[in-house]
């Protein structure tokens, strides 16, 4: 039953919960930021996690990995997103190691997919030109001479670009900003000549960074998928990208809802708990409604991936799965803040966290309004 | 799926190539139980066929009426109907409602007097629950019922009656003790509403027509051999029947339900057409439409992982509550998101100015109105997920 988890999947879930909560949680976050820490997360957590096994668990065990789908990845994906927990978990494994399991050739996936199940090899997806997300309307340009590629161009919002040992380039081998057809993408070490990053500070203290590439030199070995014909990589990588995402964000709208709930019931004013009032009680049975149709529209995006259903069935769920639960994420994390008052808005107490990580998380991979846009166009109106 | 369960499918398969009339394909009939006699033979040929084979009340005991399908074979009947586009053969408050109350609170004499005339659809029953002045809050009710030595004298009225002008029967929460707290002196009648002292009368509504009345009692005699479980234990009997109607209504435990999806954005394309591209041609109302048909998917997708859960034995307490709330919220946007796509001529009232669909659109926009006042409002329903799921606080 693909709504459900099965014993082991809730077994990895628990396990992953208890390692979140006691080793990562939301206070690594605030220590990795107010100590401006250069790498932006933990790596001694990082390499527990990958002892975890979680860096391989959707490889098949040909390339190092434990062949536990994406559901499996999903379960705790959704617990590292209760704590807020910064990792390479997501620009590695959802995006960069997706994106070579998607379009690698068996070399490549050989070499490299192992490395990213061990933990050695971090990846970072650079996409994004421009501040709204807009995956097509690609500018690097990357010319052939020789067998070589030489890439020139600029890079935005890459997440983990400032701690990846290679960046897949999305660049234009042919054809102008906005089409789907002249992409390819190309595999680039971080510290290949021509290459400078900048780390940019986010307001959720997750790493990002701005890339600038002039006349970075590759060979046709480094490309990613064929010529020209990127966009079907990209495509596939994105949607398994964003359903991640909302995985993710899933976690954290329930530890956000929860918490609010909580201090509901906790908090007295007027002499009564305020979560007595009709005015919170209805939007808060409200919200735990949107939040069960989230669990719901997750789940069935991680099985869609696990079943192998058409791309095209996998792009609904993803654009809804990510354009659903971004809402309600936004919704309650700033009922969350609305409802905490005056405590809510100091930087002392965690619950600003997850405002913030929403409204960083809805720029990612498409907000509400693209994946809006991109579930009516899926369906036809 | 275990071998006798695929037996079952395909028996039920054989079936119902024979026996469902191509005519009733895809269709809605009405179903028996519900309104007034059916009279088109088609129809009554369906009903017998299923009658026949108990699947009018499908996992009722073979006692009365039923054929004691397990879940599993319920559910492979279910999607043999759907898939067959096969009406409901059987509907109206007798099956959805007081029958699986009965099933579960009835003594054996009630329930051998009473289950079989359901499944069989030659009683059709109401439901006599809400009063002038007891709405949302039921259990403040006064219709009262004297202790006669043998028999209950009834006077009171009723108000909000669903089809008590059709129904031969009707099971009402009357007042046995006015001393003692609201909810422990309300005791669970059956009578018939062709008994001397009971009188309808039909509401109209603001679309028009008439799908509830008020009911009054004058010095009605009830024999006590119909009062469900014991006198002054009525609300228990009372709540476990509102989930049973809880889950009617939001489409969880009965059949087919119409798909709704398709034609809303079959009417977007008509009246707002669309661009080059296939898209509605309206950017606002487009996103509107985007907007439900994402809410609608994710609805019926936690349906679906409900009934999962279910099965699975994980039962969702609460998911009834939450059913009712978000299918009738739902429901409600998706006439008035409609209304604003046809402009004026969504709101004719009659007349040759407008299509048939167009007037009947304005019609069922005021009707579902009530999706969300009726079985439990929005406000009642939310304070029931706050109280009972989150524990929040008087």
């Amino acid at each position: 039953m693909p709504m459900i988890l099965n014993d082991e999947q809730n077994m990895l879930k628990d396990s992953a919960k208890d390692f979140c909560t006691n080793n990562a949680p939301i206070a690594q976050l605030r220590k990795l930021r107010d100590e401006d820490n250069a790498d932006g997360f933990d790596r001694d957590t990082w390499k527990q996690m990958v002892e975890l096994g979680w860096a391989g668990i959707p490889w098949k065990e040909d390339f190092g990995g434990l062949d536990f789908g994406y559901k499996g990845l999903g379960v705790v994906t959704e617990e590292t997103g209760r704590t807020l927990t910064a990792s390479p978990l997501y620009a590695t494994v959802w995006v960069g190691g997706t994106a070579i399991n998607v379009g690698g050739t068996d070399e490549q996936k050989s070499s490299l997919l192992p490395e990213v199940a061990g933990g050695s090899l971090l990846l970072a997806l650079a996409l994004e030109e421009g501040p709204r997300h807009n995956p097509y309307g690609i500018e690097t340009k990357a010319e052939a001479k020789g067998g070589d590629f030489v890439i020139n161009g600029k890079k935005t919002f890459v997440l983990d670009g400032n701690v990846a040992d290679k960046l897949i380039v999305v660049a234009r081998t042919s054809g102008k900003p906005g089409d789907r057809n002249g992409l390819t993408l190309f595999l680039v070490d971080r510290t290949a000549k021509g290459v400078e990053v900048t780390r940019t500070k986010m307001a959720d203290s997750r790493n990002a960074a701005n890339i600038s590439l002039s006349g970075v030199t590759v060979s046709k070995d480094d490309v990613l998928g064929d010529v020209d014909k990127g966009a079907d990589v990209l495509d596939a990588t994105l949607d398994v990208a964003r359903i991640g995402l909302a995985a993710e964000l899933l976690g954290s709208a329930q530890e956000a809802y929860e918490r609010t709930i909580e201090y509901l019931k906790e908090r007295v004013q007027f002499g009564v708990p305020i979560g007595s009032f009709q005015g919170l009680k209805h939007r808060a049975a409200d919200m735990f409604c949107e939040v069960e149709l989230c669990k719901s529209v997750v789940l069935d995006a991680l099985s869609a991936l696990d079943e192998g259903r058409s791309a095209e069935d996998i792009a609904k769920a993803a654009s809804l799965a990510k354009a659903k639960v971004g809402e309600t994420f936004t919704l309650v994390s700033r009922e969350a803040v609305q409802m905490h008052g005056g405590i809510g808005m100091t930087d002392e107490f965690d619950i600003g966290f997850f405002m913030k990580r929403a409204a960083v998380a809805e720029q990612t991979f498409g907000d509400l309004i693209f994946h809006r846009n991109r579930y009516g166009e899926l369906e036809g109106y | 799926m275990s071998d006798a369960v695929a037996d079952f499918r395909a028996d039920v398969e054989d079936w119902i190539s024979e026996a469902l009339p191509s005519a009733l394909q895809g269709r809605e009939m009405g179903p028996a139980g519900n309104g007034p006699k059916r009279t088109d033979s088609d129809s009554q040929k369906w009903f017998d066929a299923c009658y026949e084979r108990g699947f009018t009340v499908p996992n009722w005991p073979r006692a009365y009426g039923g054929a004691e399908l397990d879940k599993a074979r319920h559910q492979v009947l279910r999607e043999v109907f759907r898939a067959h586009g096969a009406p409901q053969p059987l509907g109206g408050m007798g099956v959805t409602m007081i029958g699986p109350t009965l099933l579960e609170h009835g003594n054996d004499e009630q329930k051998e007097r009473h289950l079989p005339k359901i499944a069989n659809g030659e009683i059709r029953w109401c439901q006599g629950y809400s009063e002038p002045s007891a709405g949302s809050d039921l259990a403040s009710l006064r219709t009262k019922a004297e202790d006669k030595g043998d028999f209950y004298l009834v006077n009171g009225q009723k108000i909000w009656t669903s089809g008590a002008q059709y129904a031969d029967w009707i099971f009402c929460l009357v007042r046995t003790n006015p001393d003692v707290p609201k909810h422990d002196g309300i005791s669970f009648l059956l009578f018939s509403m062709h008994d001397p002292g009971v009188s309808v009368k039909p509401i109209v509504l603001i679309n028009g027509t008439s799908p509830f009345c008020e009911v009054f009692f004058t010095d009605v005699k009830v024999p006590k051999r119909d009062l469900v479980g014991q006198e002054n234990k009525g609300w228990t009997v009372a709540k476990r029947l509102l989930q049973h109607e809880r889950s009617s209504l939001s489409g969880l435990g009965g059949g087919p339900r119409a798909d709704e999806q398709g034609s809303l954005v079959d009417v977007a394309r008509q009246y707002l057409g669309v661009d080059e591209q296939g898209r509605v041609a309206d950017p606002s109302l487009r996103r509107e439409l985007i907007d439900h048909q994402i809410r609608s998917r994710a609805f019926a997708l936690t349906q679906r992982r409900s009934h999962e859960e279910n099965q699975a034995g994980d039962v969702p307490t609460f998911a009834t509550s939450i059913f009712k709330y978000y299918s009738s919220e739902t429901r409600k946007r998706r006439y008035e998101l409609q209304l604003r796509m046809m402009g004026t001529q969504g709101v004719g009232w009659e007349g040759d100015s407008f299509s048939d669909d167009e007037l009947a659109l304005t019609r069922t926009w005021l009707r579902s109105k009530s999706g969300t006042i009726a079985g439990g409002s929005t406000e009642v329903q939310l304070n029931i997920i706050a109280k009972r799921v989150l524990g929040l606080p008087d």
